[in-house]
């Protein structure tokens, strides 16, 4: 039934207007944490019938697929739209210590649903127009809560972010309209069937680079990031860290959803071309933030090299490098939403994020820094952390297929990845406050708040590290569907091809 | 008429590109929209043009009779129009403020949450 695919959707956005009506109140935090709850069971019941049933096809409206609304979850958009839940309840809750009444006044917490609820459609459309239509409702939302404090930091880093975002989005959308003069169609399933049909292959690829361009902007790819590094260290560190877990994963989920299904037709050009693309992220990323001294700075180039090693997954569109893909993309969402969440609370015990500015948390305050170590180390690669093993299984597929020097770059740059890990590490946490101030964990307001949703993530991360095996094999089935799209279309069409 | 209109995208594709690489931003977010609407018309060709065959279906059909016009395209533009213009909106006023609060609008010196040169 369709309520397991809508509800979901029906969730946020039902929060955002209640919590929009109740922004002058106190209760709109508590609608807030309460909405984003239930979207998390929603989002559970989702996970369940979609591990039973294998894809999961509903369309809104009656109209039958390819011309209704469609809404589809194979195993890959399930497992995203639980971790964007996940994250979402935990940001909501860390919002309680993090956010000023000033900007509840001005409709933080609608806006932070309704940005839920554009990323959890952009994960559930089956539909090309309604993936730039989700896009859009998750941009609006986000241009709103990146410029909400008004500094002049915030609207400088707006302007670009706004700039750049809407380029890539008129370019997705010159997109849509030459592949639907190429196929006739815009739904995914039906799409992945007609582009075989097309005469002129050549024309099919131009439009896949467009894509290509368009969502390698939304997912900070080397040469097209430069709004991140710009924006993402400007607004309260809980849009940080949403923006930081989410947004540029959506750009990768799209990525994987045209590039497997529907651009697999000359993989020798069009993955080459992001193979090259993701060594560049991977590199540029780490070495911009071993450049930087600002904690937020280091974590956003931290995101982009991290970028480049999921699309190195999908460039090799190996099944193991795919499986290394889903395994990666639910391991990053937590440890670097958590990282910014961390960053908020060292901000606020110091004073500062300029690294070189602050210090003497591992003396005052011990159980941040052990928190602070379990995604740092996960994030680097560390075993037995989460991200040890997206690593390992990345790095095992490349060697599979023996490509020593894209090997040697992945390696070399988790290696890198250390190196400012480190820098964080001993001036924030090691080294005495340069003005001598004590930070301790007592003085905080709401600290539970702020806790408790940094240690819970830091528990997922460890869990997933100590028992990788029911994730693999769920990234295994999820590859494989990704593969080998035909119960993803029978589901939506209702016929066997 | 389909060659027509693709001229007509490539002249305003052309003419936002040029504007897109002032250092203004006013004239940036000016390319922003012929863009944008190049973007539009590209849709509004791509469902291919039949002058003067309204998509109607006739009394007592279930579909229309001969060749029509494609309402989709029609349809997707509309929805893409409402779009851009709600986001453009958006994007004037953050200019408007950007000029309040920073004081100009040249790109180049807008470098707050840049790192120094």
């Amino acid at each position: 039934m369709s309520w397991y695919l809508s509800l979901p959707l029906i969730i946020p956005f039902a929060a955002a207007i209640i919590a929009f009506l109740l922004r002058n109140s106190a209760l709109g935090r508590w609608v807030s944490i309460i909405g984003s709850g239930l979207g998390l069971v929603a989002s559970i019941a989702l996970m369940l019938v979609v591990l039973d049933a294998g894809v999961l096809a509903g369309q809104m409206g009656n109209w039958p697929a390819p011309f209704g609304i469609t809404l589809v979850a194979d195993l890959l958009s399930a497992v995203m739209v639980l971790i964007a839940a996940i994250t979402g309840f935990a940001i909501a809750v860390y919002a309680l210590g993090d956010i000023t009444e000033r900007q509840e006044r001005l409709g933080y917490h609608a806006l932070f649903q309704i940005l839920i609820a554009g990323v959890t459609g952009a994960f559930l459309t089956g539909d090309l127009f309604n993936l730039y239509v989700w896009f859009e409702v998750m941009l609006i939302a986000s241009f709103g809560l990146l410029i909400l404090n008004g500094g002049k930091e915030q609207i400088d880093g707006g302007v670009k972010y706004v700039a750049l975002n809407l380029i890539s989005t008129i370019l997705f959308l010159t997109g849509i309209g030459l592949l639907y003069a190429l196929t006739g169609t815009l739904t995914f399933a039906d799409l992945a069937l007609k582009v075989e049909e097309v005469e002129n292959q050549g024309l099919l690829t131009v439009v896949a680079m467009m894509f290509m361009v368009a969502f390698g902007v939304k997912a900070a790819v080397f040469p097209l990031f430069f709004w991140l590094p710009a924006a993402y260290h400007t607004p309260s560190f809980s849009v940080s860290a949403i923006f930081a877990g989410l947004l540029t994963k959506v750009g990768v989920y799209a990525l994987i959803r045209m590039f497997t299904m529907i651009f697999d037709h000359d993989i020798g050009f069009t993955h080459t071309i992001l193979l090259w693309v993701a060594c560049f992220t991977m590199v540029i990323g780490v070495l911009g933030a071993a450049a930087q001294s600002d904690f937020r700075k280091i974590l956003s180039f931290h995101i982009i090299s991290q970028i480049g090693y999921m699309v190195l997954g999908l460039a090799l569109m190996t099944p193991l490098a795919l499986v290394g893909v889903v395994f990666y993309l639910v391991h990053h969402i937590i440890v670097k939403a958590n990282l910014f969440l961390i960053a908020g609370v060292a901000q606020r015990l110091t004073g500062s994020t300029e690294v070189y500015k602050i210090g003497g948390l591992y003396k005052s305050a011990p159980f941040l820094a052990i928190l602070f170590l379990i995604p740092a180390f996960s994030l680097a690669g560390f075993p037995p952390l989460s991200g040890f093993w997206a690593k390992y299984i990345i790095v095992k597929a490349i060697l599979d297929i023996q490509m020593w020097f894209v090997a040697f770059i992945a390696l070399a740059v988790g290696l890198m990845t250390i190196y400012s890990m480190t820098k964080i590490w001993a001036e924030a946490f090691w080294k005495p406050h340069p003005d001598g101030i004590e930070p301790e964990l007592r003085t905080l307001d709401n600290k539970a708040a702020q806790l408790i949703p940094i240690a819970g993530l830091a528990i997922m991360t460890i869990t997933i590290g100590l028992n990788p095996e029911p994730l693999v094999i769920f990234a295994e089935r999820a590859a494989a569907q990704l593969l080998d799209p035909t119960a993803y279309i029978t589901a939506v069409m209702g016929i066997a091809s | 008429m389909e060659q027509l209109l693709s001229l007509l995208i490539g002249v305003l594709v052309a003419a936002a590109v040029y504007l897109m690489l002032a250092r203004s931003l006013l004239r940036f977010l000016f390319g922003l929209i012929l863009l944008s609407n190049a973007a539009n018309l590209t849709i509004f060709v791509a469902g291919r043009l039949t002058p003067g065959a309204p998509p109607l279906v006739p009394d007592g059909a279930d579909a229309p009779i001969g060749v029509v016009a494609n309402a989709l395209p029609q349809a997707l533009v509309l929805t893409a129009i409402v779009i851009g213009f709600g986001l453009f909106a958006f994007a004037l006023v953050l200019a408007f403020r950007a000029y309040q609060t920073l004081g100009t609008l040249n790109t180049d010196e807008m470098r707050v949450a840049e790192p120094k040169e």
